[in-house]
């Protein structure tokens, strides 16, 4: 656990030097959890009041405005109704399963935010195999949607269900063969080397066009992994209804639909990490600053989200054999072809650096 | 023995699905029978009945002027034009002449009637592709039709604005000039649905070459209205036989001959433009005069048989009349453009994906209390 802000070192020494070490690293990994979670629990509320805003103004709509300062209390207070709500469930339903299901979602989410690096040190672990294990872990997530599709006992969640097995499966070789293709430049998976790496030009720069082809492929493929439009299938509420969700109610539902979200912004703060240098400035102007890292990482990712949220108000729905076209023969062959051409342009030395 | 079990454990089943009642795709109180496997659809069965509210009968102990507020509540979206046909009819059966203002009237609203309801149907047409925004540009713009119908008669949706004998009351002095700034509004945001959804790459994916029917199946399960005209079989009501004003406008029938969901798509699109060209050509010229010809208090329409049929939104609505003389009908049928245009759901839809049914679907623009009455 590395966190140079200085006033976690200020925890830090204290809690050191207040008890056995044992204690004091275990305490350490609480705290840390808790701060990951209220993160994580803000960044839901915040992402969900910012979609319904956004989707306001694409719509020319208000969107909630009243609860709070333009609204910013009204996801707090959707929370607190689904609280408060009952939860249901179906007769005849795999109740342990279904009573998992969330928590798969939730957890995979809550654990592949742990490794960015918001800013210079600010990261809660940092693995030498940090991609990987982004990758590995976001990817747990699919089991909770299956199996909340086949714990429910309804044929519309189980349609949803294995719509999205099927997506995930082909989509996370596009991902994962999109970052890959990063990692050629980098030569390491460690997030922090990735940012080190960066200081000499952001990898979009560094590795242009095949860089810029690989960015748009993990862009779309991150967005059918996460479930959202125009790739929602699994949900789609015009043929299923709500999808693999639809018996869960209350806040089991709110995982879900939370998880959704932490999703997306996970996508687009992996996106940041490896195409946009982090939380590194544009041209080292904050260089001296390093709390001001969190805002840059903040903006890039939120730019990101931006667009996903576009492509969502914009585009209508694929069709589940037309999602699969599009990754099998169109997107893996690009992507195949682009890990050639950067492995060519890395052995010649063809890319950017300043 | 054991390869038979392995073989049995395997096997692709078909499985049955029910949508609806309540589901979003069905716009109402439908309920299809779905025979899936995997996702691909063998047989579609649509279940009616469930807003059945045996208007018909209804019509039966009602007089006449009673029977044109019924109407209203059958295909909702297009009320004024049902309203109309049944105007028609009686006024057609008491042999009376309507004066020139109330048939160009008449017309006007019919067609604004018929824009109002392809910007629902457009909005929710993507929706059901998938594409939310187009629900709130399509209401937006419909918003305003709503507008001018409330100033005119006071009523948003259920118009009732139409009496036999004419109309329920004369036109608003603002009528004209708002009609005229709904028309230059409204020829900008066809362009702009267009841009949004028809010249989209994954929309045209999604219903190009889907639900595929052929003008010869369209003919022969008695489609009609966008539907048919997507088949290339022309049946437009208002070209062969014209009621209203619609004999002095000059106006195109859209025609595809492709049949399929996008044909279906573009055909409504090119509608709303003609509708537009009628309103354009008329909202200058409404010949003063009376708005209505006083008719006696109770109706009693001659002994005999009568039809009239209009071109509703959906298509073809008849009306049939039997009449014994007395003050209600003996039995008044009426040919519904939606009840048609379902029974064909099955024929073009078995083959097709999940997604391809609700696309199909929403190009047949069904209206539930149109179908079940």
């Amino acid at each position: 656990m590395i966190i140079g802000l200085s006033i976690t070192r200020d925890i830090h020494d204290w809690l050191y030097g207040a008890m056995p070490e044992w204690a004091a690293s275990l305490t350490e990994m609480v705290l840390i959890a808790l701060v990951y979670l209220g993160i994580f629990a803000v960044a839901g509320l915040f992402l969900v009041l910012l979609e319904r805003r956004i989707a306001a103004w694409f719509q020319q709509r208000l969107g909630p405005n009243r609860v709070g300062f333009q609204g910013l209390l009204q996801t707090m207070a959707d929370a607190l109704k689904l609280l408060s709500k009952e939860l249901t469930g179906t007769t005849k339903a795999d109740t342990f399963l279904y009573n998992l299901a969330p928590y798969f979602v939730i957890i995979s989410s809550l654990m592949a935010l742990s490794v960015f690096p918001f800013t210079r040190e600010f990261q809660a672990f940092d693995i030498n195999i940090g991609l990987f294990f982004l990758i590995a872990v976001s990817s747990i997530g699919v089991i909770g949607i299956l199996l909340g599709g086949w714990g429910s006992n309804n044929k519309y969640a189980l349609i949803g269900a294995m719509r999205s097995g099927v997506q995930t499966i082909s989509y996370e070789l596009s991902v994962g063969l999109s970052l890959l293709t990063m990692v050629l430049l980098t030569g390491t998976l460690q997030l922090s080397q990735i940012v080190e790496v960066q200081k000499s030009g952001w990898l979009i720069v560094q590795g242009h066009i095949p860089a810029i082809v690989a960015f748009m492929i993990f862009m779309i493929s991150g967005t059918a992994e996460t479930n959202r439009a125009p790739f929602d299938m699994v949900e789609a509420e015009s043929e299923l209804g709500a999808g693999f969700h639809t018996e869960y109610s209350g806040m089991k539902f709110a995982y879900f639909f939370l998880a959704e979200f932490i999703n997306m912004f996970i996508i687009c703060a992996i996106a940041t990490t490896v195409f946009f240098g982090a939380w590194l400035s544009p041209f080292g102007i904050t260089e001296s600053i390093p709390l001001l890292g969190v805002f840059w990482f903040l903006l890039k990712t939120l730019m990101l989200v931006f667009l996903m949220m576009w492509f969502r108000w914009t585009f209508p729905r694929l069709r589940i054999d037309q999602l699969l076209t599009l990754e099998w023969k169109y997107l893996l062959p690009m992507n195949l072809v682009n890990i050639v051409i950067m492995a060519v342009m890395v052995w010649l030395n063809l890319t950017i650096k300043f | 023995m054991e390869s038979t079990t392995i073989k049995s454990n395997f096997k692709s089943e078909e499985y049955f699905i029910n949508m609806g009642p309540q589901h979003p795709a069905t716009h109402g109180v439908l309920r299809l029978l779905l025979t899936i496997d995997g996702e691909i659809i063998k047989k579609v069965e649509p279940d009616l009945g469930y807003i059945h509210r045996s208007i018909e009968k209804m019509c039966e102990r009602d007089s006449y002027q009673q029977i044109v507020h019924l109407t209203d509540r059958m295909d909702y979206l297009s009320a004024n034009i049902n309203n109309e046909a049944v105007c028609l009819c009686v006024e057609k059966a008491l042999e009376l002449e309507v004066p020139e203002r109330v048939r160009v009237i008449r017309t006007i609203i019919g067609e604004l009637t018929r824009i109002s309801s392809h910007c629902l149907w457009w909005g929710v047409m993507g929706m059901d592709v998938g594409a939310l925004t187009t629900f709130f540009y399509g209401f937006r713009d419909r918003e305003m039709l709503n507008d001018i119908f409330e100033e005119t008669c006071g009523a948003r949706l259920t118009m009732n604005y139409n009496v036999p004998g004419g109309l329920m009351f004369d036109i608003h002095p603002n009528f004209v000039s708002r009609v005229k700034e709904f028309i230059a509004h409204f020829k900008t945001k066809i362009p702009e649905y267009d841009r949004l959804l028809t010249e989209n790459v994954i929309f045209q994916k999604r219903t190009k070459g889907v639900g595929i029917l052929s003008r010869e199946d369209a003919i022969s399960f008695g489609a009609s209205g966008p539907v048919a005209r997507g088949s290339g079989y022309s049946c437009d009501v208002r070209k062969y036989h014209p009621y209203s004003a619609l004999d002095q406008v000059d106006f195109n029938e859209p025609l595809r001959t492709e049949g399929d969901t996008f044909a279906r798509y573009s055909v409504r699109i090119e509608e709303m433009w003609e509708s537009l060209s009628i309103v354009e050509q008329l909202i200058d010229n409404i010949p003063e005069g009376e708005y209505r010809v006083p008719t006696k208090a109770v109706i009693k329409l001659p002994k005999g048989e009568y039809y009239q049929k209009v071109e509703t939104a959906r298509g073809e609505l008849g009306v049939y009349i039997i009449s014994t003389g007395t003050k209600s009908p003996y039995r008044l049928k009426f040919r519904s453009p939606g009840f048609s245009n379902l029974s064909l759901l099955n024929h073009i839809a078995v083959g097709g994906k999940i997604g391809d049914l609700v696309a199909t679907m929403a190009t047949l623009d069904l209206v539930i209390p149109d179908i079940d009455r």
